[in-house]
C-alpha cells in the first residue's frame, strides 16, 4: 500500500478502526472511490449516520451506486 | 495524581528554583510530565517554550536560538545532536518528591507555543498564563463532578485550553496517548466518567467510526481546529443527543474568539458584534480578531507578518462569507489546506511536484472530505515537449506521486494528480489561488 499500512482480513464484521488503516488513510480510500464510483455516501447527506465495520462500509457504497 | 501534591513537591526533583529567570524549553515524551513542569515553573522561569510531540530534531536548534532558551526541562535521557546553549540540563519526573518551592518573586512568565511555519522551522507565539486562560470563566463552574478531556495534546493550543480550563475550575482530566487506539481511550475516557470532552471535527469523525464512542456519556462535546460542517454536528447530536455540543473559533495566535451553542454550522452574524471580552472585524474578506487573549508577537528573527497589526487586531487569514445572516468559513486567504488539524502550505507541496523534470508549473488546492474535511490535489501542466515519450499519463502521475512521497509527510501527499493545458496567472504574475 502507498501508507504502508498492513491491512487486517477483510471480513463483513471487521470494525474499521481496527482495519489497520488510520483516518488519512480513510480520507484517501473515499476520495479515490468517488473517482471511480462518482458517488461519495460520506457527504451525501448531512445526517448520514457512517458505517462501523467494514460489512456496513460496503453497502453504504451499495446503497449509494444503487 | 491530585495537583494539591504540587503545592508542597516538585517534579524536578526539587530544583526548579535552579530555573528562575530562565527561558526553559519543556521537551517530553509524555503529557502529564509536561504539565507538571508547567506548573512548577509557571511564575519561575522568564519564558517556558512548550514542544509539541512531533517537533522534527532538526529544528531544535532553530527553536532554541529564536526563544534564547538556556535551560531544557526533559523525561528524555537520549539526544541526537548536540543542543548549542543551553547550559542547565533537568531531568523531569512523573513521581512528585516532596519540596517547598520558593514563589515570592514571582514574574510573569512568557508561555511560548509552536506553530508550524510555511517551510522550515516552527513559529514562536508568545502568550502569558492570563492570555491563555483569557476565555475561561472560573466562576462559571457547572455543578456535580467535572471530567474534562481531549483528542488534543496538551501542548498545542487546542489541548492547553482544555487542561488550564480543568487545572483552573478544579476539575479533573484524562489526558490522551499517542500511542493509544481511538477505541482504547474511548474505552478509557467512559471508565474514568468523562463528561467533557474535546476535539477536531476529525478527531470527532473518527471516533464515531468506532463502537467505542458509545462508551462515552458526555454532558459537553467541543469542536475546534477545523471547521465544523454540519454532518459532523447533527453526527454527533445523534450519538450524545443529552450533550451540549458546541463548537469554537481560536487560533494559536489570535486566541480563543467565540463559541456557538446552537448545533449550526458557520456563526450567527451578531456574534462579530456582541462577543464579550473580543472585538472583531472582517477585512480584505478574511476575520480579524483583538483580545486580551490574542498572543502578543512572535519569538526570533521573522520574515513575514508581525502576529498582529497595527491596529492589534490579529489576521486570521480565514476567509467569511455572509449568507442569510450567518457567517460560514470558505477556507485560507493564503490557499492553507487544514487536512484533519495539519496545516499543508501549497507552495511547499508545488516546489516539490515542480522539480519533476516533465512539469513546468503546479498548483496545490484543496479537496473536500467527510473524514479529514480535506485533501490536497494538484493541477499540473507539463513541459511542452516531454523529455520522455514512454511515459504514458498514468504512470507519470504515478511518478509524480512516488517524487511527492519521497519527500513529503503523508497527510501533503496530493490525493490526485490532474493534467491540465494551463494555470490561471492574477495581474501580479502569481497564481491565482481559489478557496475551497
Amino acid at each position: 500500500m502507498e501508507h504502508d499500512k498492513r491491512l487486517a482480513p477483510l471480513t463483513d464484521s471487521l470494525e474499521l478502526l481496527n482495519s489497520g488503516l488510520d483516518s488519512l488513510c480513510f480520507a484517501v480510500v473515499v476520495a479515490r472511490l468517488e473517482g471511480s464510483l462518482g458517488v461519495d455516501p460520506f457527504s451525501a447527506s448531512e445526517d448520514a449516520v457512517f458505517p462501523v465495520t467494514f460489512g456496513e462500509f460496503v453497502k453504504f457504497y451499495e446503497n449509494a451506486t444503487n | 495524581m491530585a495537583l494539591g501534591d504540587l503545592v508542597d513537591g516538585s517534579a524536578l526533583d526539587g530544583r526548579g528554583d535552579e530555573l528562575h529567570g530562565r527561558s526553559v524549553l519543556i521537551l517530553t515524551t509524555d503529557q502529564l510530565t509536561a504539565a507538571l513542569a508547567l506548573f512548577e515553573l509557571d511564575g519561575i522561569a522568564r519564558r517556558i517554550v512548550l514542544s509539541p510531540p512531533d517537533l522534527p530534531i532538526e529544528h531544535l536548534p532553530a527553536v532554541i536560538e529564536a526563544a534564547k532558551v538556556d535551560a531544557l526541562v526533559t523525561d528524555r535521557t537520549t539526544f541526537g545532536p548536540i543542543i548549542p546553549r543551553v547550559q542547565y540540563f533537568m531531568p523531569c519526573a512523573r513521581n512528585i518528591v516532596p519540596h517547598k518551592c520558593d514563589r515570592s518573586a514571582e514574574v510573569e512568565t512568557e508561555w511560548v507555543l509552536l506553530t508550524s511555519g510555511t517551510v522550515g522551522p516552527p513559529k514562536l507565539v508568545v502568550h502569558t498564563l492570563s492570555s491563555l486562560a483569557g476565555a475561561i470563566d472560573r466562576t462559571e463552574v457547572p455543578p456535580g463532578r467535572v471530567v474534562w478531556s481531549t483528542f488534543y495534546d496538551i501542548r498545542r493550543y487546542g489541548g492547553l485550553q482544555i487542561f488550564l480550563r480543568a487545572v483552573l475550575t478544579g476539575a479533573s482530566m484524562v489526558f490522551s496517548s499517542a500511542s493509544e487506539s481511538t477505541a482504547d481511550f474511548l474505552a478509557r475516557a467512559g471508565a474514568d466518567g468523562v463528561t467533557h470532552i474535546s476535539g477536531t471535527p476529525s478527531h470527532w469523525r473518527r471516533a464515531l467510526m468506532s463502537p467505542s464512542a458509545k462508551l462515552i456519556d458526555p454532558e459537553y462535546v467541543r469542536l475546534s481546529g477545523e471547521i465544523a460542517d454540519q454532518a459532523i454536528l447533527n453526527h454527533l447530536r445523534s450519538v450524545y443527543p443529552q450533550a451540549k455540543i458546541a463548537h469554537a473559533f481560536a487560533t494559536t495566535e489570535a486566541g480563543v474568539a467565540f463559541v456557538v451553542n446552537d448545533g449550526i454550522a458557520g456563526f450567527p452574524a451578531t456574534a462579530i458584534e456582541n462577543t464579550p471580552g473580543v472585538e472583531m472585524k472582517v477585512e480584505d474578506r478574511s476575520l480579524r480578531i483583538r483580545s486580551n487573549r490574542t498572543a502578543s508577537h512572535y519569538l526570533g528573527g521573522h520574515s513575514g507578518k508581525p502576529l498582529r497589526e497595527v491596529d492589534g487586531f490579529v489576521d486570521t487569514g480565514d476567509v467569511i462569507e455572509l449568507r442569510d445572516g450567518r457567517y460560514y468559513f470558505a477556507g485560507r486567504r493564503d490557499g492553507v489546506i487544514n487536512v484533519g488539524g495539519l496545516k499543508v502550505h501549497p507552495e511547499e507541496v508545488e516546489a516539490v511536484i515542480n522539480r519533476h523534470p516533465e512539469v513546468q508549473v503546479s498548483l496545490v488546492r484543496t479537496k473536500k472530505n467527510p473524514i479529514t474535511g480535506a485533501l490536497v490535489v494538484a493541477d499540473v501542466v507539463l513541459k511542452p515537449v516531454t523529455s520522455s515519450t514512454s511515459h504514458n499519463m498514468r504512470e507519470l502521475q504515478h511518478d509524480i506521486l512516488l517524487f511527492c512521497r519521497d519527500s513529503l509527510s503523508s497527510y501533503k501527499v496530493p490525493v490526485a494528480i490532474y493534467f491540465v493545458p494551463a494555470l490561471a496567472m492574477a495581474e501580479s504574475g502569481k497564481l491565482l489561488r481559489r478557496n475551497a
